[in-house]
């Protein structure tokens, strides 16, 4: 029941700047995620939706009221945080049961609550035991459990999941989302896991150096990148790229490294068009490229040298290399090849991206 | 590690220890010895020829009694009991709130005054007693327990001060974070989230602070002077000494007995006073 | 059924001290009482006993601005030299052999063995217990004619004549650092303890693999890792004999012949003993310079040592 905006919002540590400009519109009930590399400022702009640290300009809203002076306590939010947080000296009950009795509810509302979180997280055997008689997933139950039993207005994510070895991390994430779905409440989630945001997010924010570089839903961010970085951050693996020169020719724009030259389909070239002999990055992910057959024309073919062969079962990476640049492929599992092989590639022109050189935004 | 053949082990580890352990104790040996010895045998010349001074065959009682009822011994028990009790509780309360503030506020020069508390844990007693003096019979606090219940703390504080805040330094800030968020002022995260947390640092600095005070002598010695005011260092000091005679006997009962509150108290938190100790010289 | 279904119980609005919740204002608070305290009864008596030192106010007498007379006074004394001689002497020599024997049963204590805690606890009696207390127990067996040290070692035939502790100017000085050192050593012994238990004995077993010999392991692979803590235990221990009063009033209360005097018993005898209040204070207020250097060098020192 909560909508939070924020307004150019920055934040500086004495001179280092870490949140820039951020502007951000989120809906009632949505699940956003902040993603970017360690350092970006997620935690700080998280913190400041909070209320834990000042903001140094702009503007927080929590239901179209400016928040900026309140303090944490007046703003009906709950946060899970990355070590957990649970208090070490309250058994698990206790625990769930601070927030509502600083708010002061009635003692039989409380137990109600919390009997309800506990059943959604089964963890009712559990109400007894200190923290320090967990484990790491039923502490991780524990934490989520208190910030349920708040029903706040925003719930906040600060990592919860990073503590969590692998397997565990999945399994929760799942719940994660089915919890939202349950619940519906405004949540905002921070992860430096690109694969946790593409999973759980309604939209993400990517971040980078403080600034947002794109705002979007999953897939809007896995299709069209506004700009290189977004691109390489999001999918795995990663996007190839390749400086390449724009050249003009028999009708056609063509992109050229050496080794490499790749007839640019029609819609990208007509962006392109005029930039004659300009440098770029050109961008191609894993998946959209595969042994060029019969039907491939050969303009968006080039040949390779296989470098490494990654067997993954159900797929098979090949670290390839064309001139200087290098390409990672993504084949079927049946393809038989091994190091020092020639292939040739071929790649799905609707997919393909091209970057400005300077400003590595998406052309 | 190995350590080598035993005769080895005892001639650089057992002999050795056992020394340390035989000179760091034979005073307690003594001071209670002499307690039970009946005046009879204490006063015998050191070149005296049959003589066991080590034990006796004939305790008595006659120390302990003579304290208790020729002086004023268990008042002077009483009121160190109280004064260290007393000063403890005022340090502790102020010691762990500006220890918590040091330790987990940001607010300026909080750095400054951290190392102003560090110098004042280093300012002796024996720096300022005379002007003190002066002052506390201005205030007409002399010769009440309360000129020294009052002035203890001013070293008691900044130990509590500075040891409190190691432990709140150790604790996560989340901790206290999540609790604002949980819809806590700062006051009660504090007091329902930090203070319990540190419980352990508040024993150790409160046991501490209370054998700090059972020791302390020289604010005592100047500021009290009636016999019934005292406290017990102060005490055994004044009235077990006529002049140049010295009454051994009763003198080493109420050593014996004036330590034995600092020694029950240090038997149950041993471990608390060990880990406040070597806290407090982390630094 | 989902949670959000239980709006409908609101929490009562609850007034709050907005001001507590801004941090300047809550540390101003908490900060208080600490404040007042240090400052009525530190602050204040420092600004008075300066300006005391610099008066000619004995008990019973107002007395009246002198300067610096005080001071050049004292200066001028012998039993003051005498006293700075002493508190140096003493201070010194019982930081070093408290620093040896306390690193000695550190050592001692730094291992495995049955009855451990037990030894541990036993050792730092001597810290704990009162020091007046202690101290008169050692002034019992330190007594002129019923020492029972001298007994033991007359029955020992180590010695033919009585030695008179605390009579003689130069062995009462003596005995005064033992009990000084008996005192302090446990305290070092178990912060050193707790310093050399934080050293991974993973460090010295690489270095006995490495072929270092145990001398070597100590001087090159403990020593250093020790150095910080050493360096804190000893500006305490320094600070607290340097300004010590206890031990030395009730062993000998500065004598014989106002021989054993340090600042500290000086400064009282002269000032609540005679009564010349201003004095005393000088005596003891001539204390701080020397005791801030000894603050400023071994806090940076400190501050190298732990930034290395
Ligand atoms: N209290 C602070 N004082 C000074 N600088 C800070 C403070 N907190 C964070 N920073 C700096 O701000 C920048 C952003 O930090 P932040 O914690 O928001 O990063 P993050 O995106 O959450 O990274 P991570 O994924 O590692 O958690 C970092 O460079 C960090 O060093
Ligand atoms: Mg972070």
């Amino acid at each position: 029941m909560a909508e939070v905006t924020v307004r150019k919002l920055n934040k500086k540590f004495d001179l280092t700047h870490v949140v820039k400009d951020v502007d951000l519109q989120i809906h009632d009930k949505e699940f956003v995620v902040f993603v970017g590399p360690s350092g970006c400022g997620k935690t700080t702009t998280l913190r400041m939706i909070a209320g834990l640290e000042a903001v140094t300009s702009g503007e927080i809203l929590i239901d179209n009221t400016i928040v900026n002076e309140v303090p944490p306590m007046d703003r009906d939010i709950a946060m899970v945080f990355q070590n957990y947080a649970l208090y070490p000296h309250m058994s698990v009950a206790g625990n769930m049961a601070f927030g509502l009795k600083m708010r002061k509810f009635e003692k039989a509302e409380i137990e109600k609550r919390i009997k309800r979180a506990a059943d959604i997280l089964g963890i009712g055997e559990l109400l007894h035991r200190k923290p320090r008689q967990l484990s790491g997933g039923q502490r991780q139950r524990v934490a989520l459990g208190r910030a349920i039993v708040r029903d706040p207005k925003v719930f906040l994510f600060d990592e919860p999941l990073s503590n969590l070895d692998a397997k565990l991390r999945v399994q929760m994430r799942v719940e994660l989302k089915k919890l939202h779905e349950r619940l519906a409440v405004t949540s905002i989630y921070v992860t430096h896991d690109q694969v946790e945001a593409m999973t759980l997010g309604d939209r993400v924010v990517v971040m980078k150096d403080g600034w947002v570089q794109q705002v979007g839903e999953p897939l809007e961010l896995y299709n069209t990148p506004a700009n290189r970085f977004v691109a390489g951050f999001i999918g795995s693996p990663a996007m190839n790229f390749a400086d390449v020169t724009l050249s003009g020719g028999d009708g056609k724009l063509w992109a050229e490294a050496p080794g490499l030259k790749i007839g640019l389909p029609a819609p990208i070239a007509q962006r392109v068009n005029g930039r004659n002999g300009a440098k770029a990055t050109m961008g191609i992910r894993p998946e959209d490229l595969h042994i060029a057959g019969p039907a491939d024309p050969g303009e968006l073919c080039f040949d390779v040298e296989v470098e490494v062969v990654e067997q993954l079962g159900s797929e098979i990476l090949l670290d390839t290399r064309a001139g200087n640049s290098t390409f990672v492929a993504s084949v079927e599992p049946t393809l038989r090849t091994k190091v020092h092989d020639r292939l040739k590639l071929a790649i799905n022109p609707n997919r393909l991206h091209l970057f400005d050189a300077q400003t590595e935004a998406v052309i | 590690m190995i350590e080598g053949a035993l005769w080895r082990k005892w001639v650089f580890y057992n002999i050795p220890l056992i020394l340390f352990v035989f000179v760091l104790l034979f005073p307690f040996y003594w001071m209670i010895i002499t307690t039970f010895r009946p005046d009879g045998e204490l006063y015998k010349p050191w070149n005296a020829t049959s003589y066991q001074p080590f034990w006796t065959n004939n305790p008595t009682l006659e120390h302990i009694k003579y304290l208790f009822e020729e002086t004023s011994f268990a008042r002077w028990m009483f009121n160190t009991m109280f004064i260290a009790l007393a000063s403890t509780l005022i340090s502790l309360f102020c010691g762990v709130l500006a220890g918590y503030a040091l330790a987990r506020l940001n607010f300026p020069w909080a750095g400054s005054l951290g190392t102003v508390i560090f110098v004042t844990y280093l300012v002796p007693q024996t720096l300022l007693f005379i002007p003190l003096a002066q002052i506390i019979r201005n205030f007409e606090l002399g010769d009440t327990p309360w000129s020294l219940i009052l002035t203890y703390p001013t070293f008691l504080i900044p130990f509590c001060t500075w040891l409190m805040m190691g432990y709140f330094k150790a604790i996560p800030k989340e901790l206290e974070e999540c609790a604002r968020i949980d819809g806590a002022s700062r006051w009660k995260a504090m007091i329902y989230i930090i203070i319990p947390v540190a419980v352990p640092g508040i024993l150790s600095s409160g046991i501490i602070a209370f054998t700090l005070s059972w020791n302390e002598f020289i604010y005592a010695l100047v500021f009290l002077s009636s016999p019934d005011q005292k406290t017990v260092p102060v005490g055994v000091t004044s009235e077990l000494i006529r002049g140049d005679v010295f009454f051994w006997g009763p003198l080493m009962a109420g050593a014996l007995l004036g330590s034995i509150p600092v020694a029950i108290v240090y038997s149950f938190f041993v471990e608390h006073y060990v880990s406040g100790l070597t806290g407090s010289v982390k630094g | 059924m989902a949670v959000t279904a239980v709006a409908g119980a609101e929490a009562r609005p609850i007034p709050r001290p907005r001001r507590l919740e801004d941090e300047r204002w809550l540390a101003l608070a908490l900060l208080m009482p600490t404040a007042i305290l240090l400052g009525l009864f530190i602050a204040y008596p420092f600004f008075e006993g300066v300006l005391l030192s610099l008066t000619s106010q004995r008990v019973g007498v107002p007395g009246e601005f002198v300067g610096l007379k005080n001071f050049v006074k004292i200066w001028n004394d012998s039993i003051f030299r005498t006293t700075v001689w002493n508190t140096f002497w003493y201070t010194g020599v019982t930081t070093v052999f408290k620093l040896a024997l306390g690193l000695w049963l550190a050592m001692l204590l730094n291992r495995h063995f049955k009855g451990k805690a037990l030894v541990r606890a036993f050792i730092l009696l001597p810290f704990i217990i009162p020091t007046v207390l202690s101290t008169f127990a050692w002034k019992w067996m330190f007594d002129p004619t019923f020492s029972v040290i001298n007994w033991t070692l007359y029955q020992l035939g180590f010695i033919t004549q009585r030695i008179n502790w605390l009579g003689d100017p130069d062995l009462a000085m003596t005995s005064i650092i033992i009990v000084n050192i008996w005192r302090g050593v446990p305290f070092f012994a178990i912060s050193l303890l707790a310093g050399l238990q934080t050293i991974s004995p993973e460090l010295n077993e690489a270095a006995a693999i490495d072929g270092a010999r145990p001398w070597n392991r100590f001087w090159y692979v403990t020593w250093p890792l020790l150095l910080p803590v050493t360096m804190v235990v000893m500006l305490f221990s320094v600070i607290q004999t340097f300004a010590d009063f206890q031990l030395v009033y009730v062993m000998t209360g500065g004598g014989p012949a106002n021989a054993t005097h340090l600042f500290a018993t000086y400064a009282y005898q002269l000032g609540i003993g005679t009564g010349l209040l201003s004095e005393g204070a000088a005596i003891s207020l001539a204390m701080f310079p020397f005791l801030f250097i000894i603050v400023v060098v071994q806090l940076l020192y400190i501050r190298r040592v732990e930034t290395r």
